[in-house]
């Protein structure tokens, strides 16, 4: 992890990931919400990360990690962010949209246009494969 | 009122653990309150709250949840009681009066009066408001006062280490410490535990580089290889130790002596490698085994030990694999569909990914997922000719069947001719004749799973189906030849136990002779040479048992060594060759046809869990097949990882393979089922050999069992053991377990619809809300735009 330092900063943790959600991951543990981690946070995360951790939990951080505008609450503008993210601009911005209206479709259980935390947790609880993907091995 | 307030500002505490606090307070105030009906006001000193500042509460919630709740109780602090009014004459007569009356009656004390005597004085330090100095003492009974008395000083000799005074203080900073070191040695002991785990490094590189679900098949052969570690211990510290230890060496009875015949060829590689020769009259098979009931100055009872722990295994590797299987069915979350594109959003993406080119994979086949689902989504249901898929279905179904059949006939050949073989002089043999059968079953499982590859091209299914039925057609083909094998042995064990009966006859000849020379040497010279046969000119009679451990273990050996062989030359010569011929070739060798193979994940699971249910079989017959297999699991482990990082692409097509685990989990469950039923067949049905093993001599093998009640047990307890094997308590107990599974299942079947019931008005609610919600919209709307 480098020399001795307090501080792990953000651009640290981008050489060591190509996950398209490394800056959220950094900023949502981090102190600050800048995306500079100290050794607490550090262990937070991979605490949270772990196999060990209760589903409840990795929900909660998956929520704000997807939730780029921290407003509490996972609205359509940032479901684009996820999706464009995640194919890293492949898609049409039509098959975008698409994508995004069948998300609030599915999940929104007060359809009030957003995912609240509720919704979120209640679809990715019943999802087979959270736990497995939303896991990293130390 | 009569109220004592116990002023804590003089009594110091050095230990700052609350619950001592409480401890101390509560039992003042119980033994207090218990002998009056007095309200104790207990003023208490500030503490620092360490744990519930409000700042913690805004961070996030993860210390509440991670941490447990401990239970803290304060009394209440009520510091003054409210002045009592003035009295007049009147009340103050009507209270006195009171007081005598119930003092009379022996009642609750209204107050508590403390005697100043030394007894209170040590020990217990409290002060008292001088107002209540005065009141008159002998109100309280000396017995009560005795009891409290006692209490306290028990209290106090508890725990007076912890006050810091008296005698008590260093057992107590004895205890605090030992109590921290024990914390500090259970968490080493944990990070030990944790560093134990074997192949954590390789696994997590393989993870990063191919994806969770190649990762899983490593996980798999670890779980495997520890099953299989408890199996080895098991047979090795049982049978094959104490036998080893404590038997009667080689060489010194008849089963445990090569026969004359075939010394000259006993320590030749090639017999060694069928496990023929000094190999076969060893530790290392059933027939070396003998069946005298206690063996060495323990007094080990051999055959019972052999018996027992052949059960155990099979019971052990049931009770984990059932472990297994029900850990992961509480996360199976339930399997509706609802949630496809939040599900394809927010779980596609694999945060153990660490190596870029996956990474590219990862994203490639994510946003070929996308497109997929919005092809579906979009394109309407078109009704494709139906006829024509329905009728290459049945072609491809058809064509398989004939593959399962014509590989289930070659090889009952295979086996009818390795049997003619053995009726030859070995020598005449060549290495492909000896090793026939095992190569056939081997090369079958290897390429028949590309030919129902390729007749799934006509069905057309969907990926994950057609992988399915791959799956299932590869079980069936794997689950047919291991059958055919058993068949094909059973009838060799008949033809055995068929010749049992003719050696026989010829031994009793045979010992006639010997007793007709020994009575001849002993009326000739007495000074000769004792009469004496050498054990290794004795002639033997078949051992059927060690023939099948043989076979199981030259099935296992030839099954290892054909996949080591194909992943050379399938995988690591593949890779050479489109490498480096791809800068002379025509076409583009790593991205067209050949290119790099990808890691079959089912085919390798199938292949590990059949070679678990062979050494399952095996084992009861040849105790080292649990100890070959931990040997090849662990060079298997070394080998494939190596093999995987250095030849393997991964997967373009990436699925979810998290439901595989329960699924082959349950194939695990359903072979070991399969296999445990030919041996406890054999157990319980066939006669064992009467020249070797331990159960030699008897009439079934389990007849050990009742032996050793007789002999080693009480007499009553082999009288109840008698009793409970009547048929009708058998009878019962087996009616009263039917009764049981139809309860338990018709339970589960009542809950299961419970849950469906409440899951469907949970939908329905749903789009009640959805409507609702669309209606007041629009109203508001109409609202608005009428408002304009």
């Amino acid at each position: 992890m480098g020399n001795k330092q307090t501080v792990f900063t953000r651009e640290q943790l981008e050489a060591y990931q190509d996950n398209p959600f490394r800056q959220r991951i950094a900023q949502v543990f981090s102190e600050d919400g800048d995306g500079h981690m100290t050794l607490d946070n550090f262990l937070d995360m991979f605490s949270v990360m772990s196999e060990m951790a209760p589903r409840d939990l990795k929900a909660y951080y998956a929520f704000k990690i997807y939730d780029f505008n921290n407003d509490d609450s996972i609205c359509a503008w940032d479901l684009e962010q996820t999706v464009t993210r995640l194919t890293r601009g492949e898609l049409s911005a039509e098959e975008v949209s698409l994508v995004c209206e069948k998300v609030l479709d599915e999940a929104d259980g007060d359809h009030d246009g957003r995912l609240s935390l509720e919704d979120f947790q209640n679809m990715i609880l019943r999802a087979p494969d959270f736990l497995s993907t939303f896991h990293i091995r130390i | 009122m009569g109220a004592v307030v116990i002023q804590w500002q003089n009594f110091h505490l050095p230990c700052r653990r609350p619950v001592f606090d409480f401890q101390l307070m509560h039992f003042i105030h119980s033994c207090l309150s218990s002998v009056s009906g007095v309200q104790i006001q207990v003023e208490e000193e500030e503490e620092d709250s360490e744990e519930s500042s409000s700042e913690e509460e805004e961070k996030l919630p993860r210390r509440e949840s991670l941490r447990p709740k401990r239970k803290r109780t304060r009394d209440v602090i009520n510091e003054d009681d409210p002045e009592p009014e003035p009295e007049d004459e009147e009340t103050r007569k009507a209270r006195e009066k009171e007081r005598r009356r119930r003092l009379k009656r022996g009642a609750k004390i209204t107050h508590i009066a403390f005697p100043a005597s030394p007894v209170w004085d040590s020990g217990v330090g409290l002060n008292f408001r001088p107002e209540f100095e005065s009141q008159i003492f002998e109100e309280w009974k000396l017995k009560k006062e005795l009891f409290v008395m006692l209490e306290a000083k028990q209290f106090v000799n508890a725990n007076e280490g912890a006050l810091g005074k008296g005698k008590g203080k260093q057992w107590f900073a004895f205890k605090m410490m030992m109590a921290k070191k024990w914390a500090k040695f259970l968490r080493d002991f944990e990070n030990f535990k944790a560093a134990c785990v074997p192949w954590e490094n390789k696994i997590k590189a393989i993870e990063s580089q191919f994806g969770s679900s190649v990762a899983s098949y490593f996980l798999f052969l670890r779980w495997m290889y520890g099953v299989n570690m408890v199996l080895f211990v098991l047979t090795f510290s049982l049978i094959m130790l104490p036998e080893y230890l404590w038997g009667l060496p080689y060489g010194s009875l008849p089963r445990k002596t090569v026969p004359r015949a075939e010394e000259a060829s006993a320590a030749n590689f090639g017999v060694l490698y069928d496990f023929n020769g000094l190999a076969q009259y060893s530790v290392l098979f059933y027939g070396y085994y003998d069946n005298r009931r206690t063996i060495g100055w323990m007094n080990f009872r051999l055959p019972l030990s052999y018996f027992l722990v052949g059960i155990m295994c099979i019971g052990y590797s049931f009770v984990v694999v059932l472990k297994a299987m029900t850990q992961n069915i509480g996360e199976d979350g339930g399997g509706d569909d609802n949630f496809k594109f939040s599900w394809m959003v927010f779980t596609s993406w694999d945060y153990l990914i660490g190596n870029p080119e996956t990474a590219d994979n990862k994203f490639n086949s994510i946003t070929m997922n996308f497109k997929e689902a919005i092809l579906e989504e979009k394109a309407a249901q078109v009704e494709e000719n139906i006829h024509l898929i329905r009728f290459l279905r049945f072609l491809a179904n058809f064509f398989v069947f004939l593959t399962l059949g014509a590989s289930g006939y070659l090889i009952f050949w295979a086996v009818k001719r390795s049997q003619e073989f053995a009726q030859q002089d070995p020598d005449t043999l060549g290495w492909w004749e000896k090793n026939e059968m095992n190569m056939v079953m081997s090369l079958l499982g290897m390429f028949c799973p590309t030919l129902f590859d390729l007749f799934a091209e006509l069905e057309d299914y969907h990926p994950l189906i057609a992988l399915k039925w791959l799956l299932g057609r590869i079980f069936a083909l794997l689950l047919g030849n291991l059958y055919v094998f058993i068949l094909a042995l059973m009838d060799e064990i008949n033809n055995k136990i068929e010749e049992e009966k003719l050696v026989k006859a010829n031994i009793t000849l045979w010992e006639a002779n010997m007793i007709k020379a020994y009575n001849a040497s002993l009326s000739g010279n007495s000074t000769g040479p004792p009469f004496s046969v050498d054990p290794a000119d004795v002639p033997r009679g078949p051992c059927w048992e060690t023939m099948v451990g043989q076979e199981f273990v030259r099935l296992t050996v030839s099954d290892v060594l054909t996949t080591y062989v194909t992943i050379l030359i399938g995988d690591f010569l593949r890779a050479c060759f489109v490498r480096f011929c791809n800068y002379c070739w025509c076409w583009d060798l790593e991205y067209g046809y050949p290119s790099y193979t990808e890691f079959d994940i089912s085919g390798n699971v199938l292949a590990l869990i059949f070679n678990q249910g062979m050494i399952w079989m095996g084992s009861f017959y040849a105790p080292c097949l649990p100890g070959i297999n931990i040997l090849r699991l662990h060079t298997s482990m070394y080998f494939q990882c190596w093999a995987v990082m250095c030849c393997n692409v991964p997967e373009a097509r990436v699925f979810k393979s998290s439901r595989g685990n329960t699924f082959y989990l349950g194939m695990l469950l359903l072979i070991l089922f399969l296999s445990t039923m030919p041996v406890l067949y054999m157990i319980v049905s066939l006669p064992p050999s009467f020249d070797c093993g331990p159960f030699s001599g008897k009439n079934r093998m389990f007849e050990v069992i009742g032996e050793t009640l007789e002999h080693d047990f009480p007499s009553w307890m082999a009288k109840i053991l008698r009793q409970l094997s009547n048929p009708g308590l058998v009878i019962a107990v087996i009616l009263v377990m039917g009764l049981t599974i139809y309860y338990l299942n018709a339970t589960a079947k009542g809950q299961k619809a419970a849950n469906l019931d409440l899951k469907r008005k949970m939908k329905m609610q749903a789009l009640e809300n959805k409507m609702r919600n669309k209606k007041m919209a629009a109203a508001r709307a109409a609202a608005a735009a009428g408002g304009q």
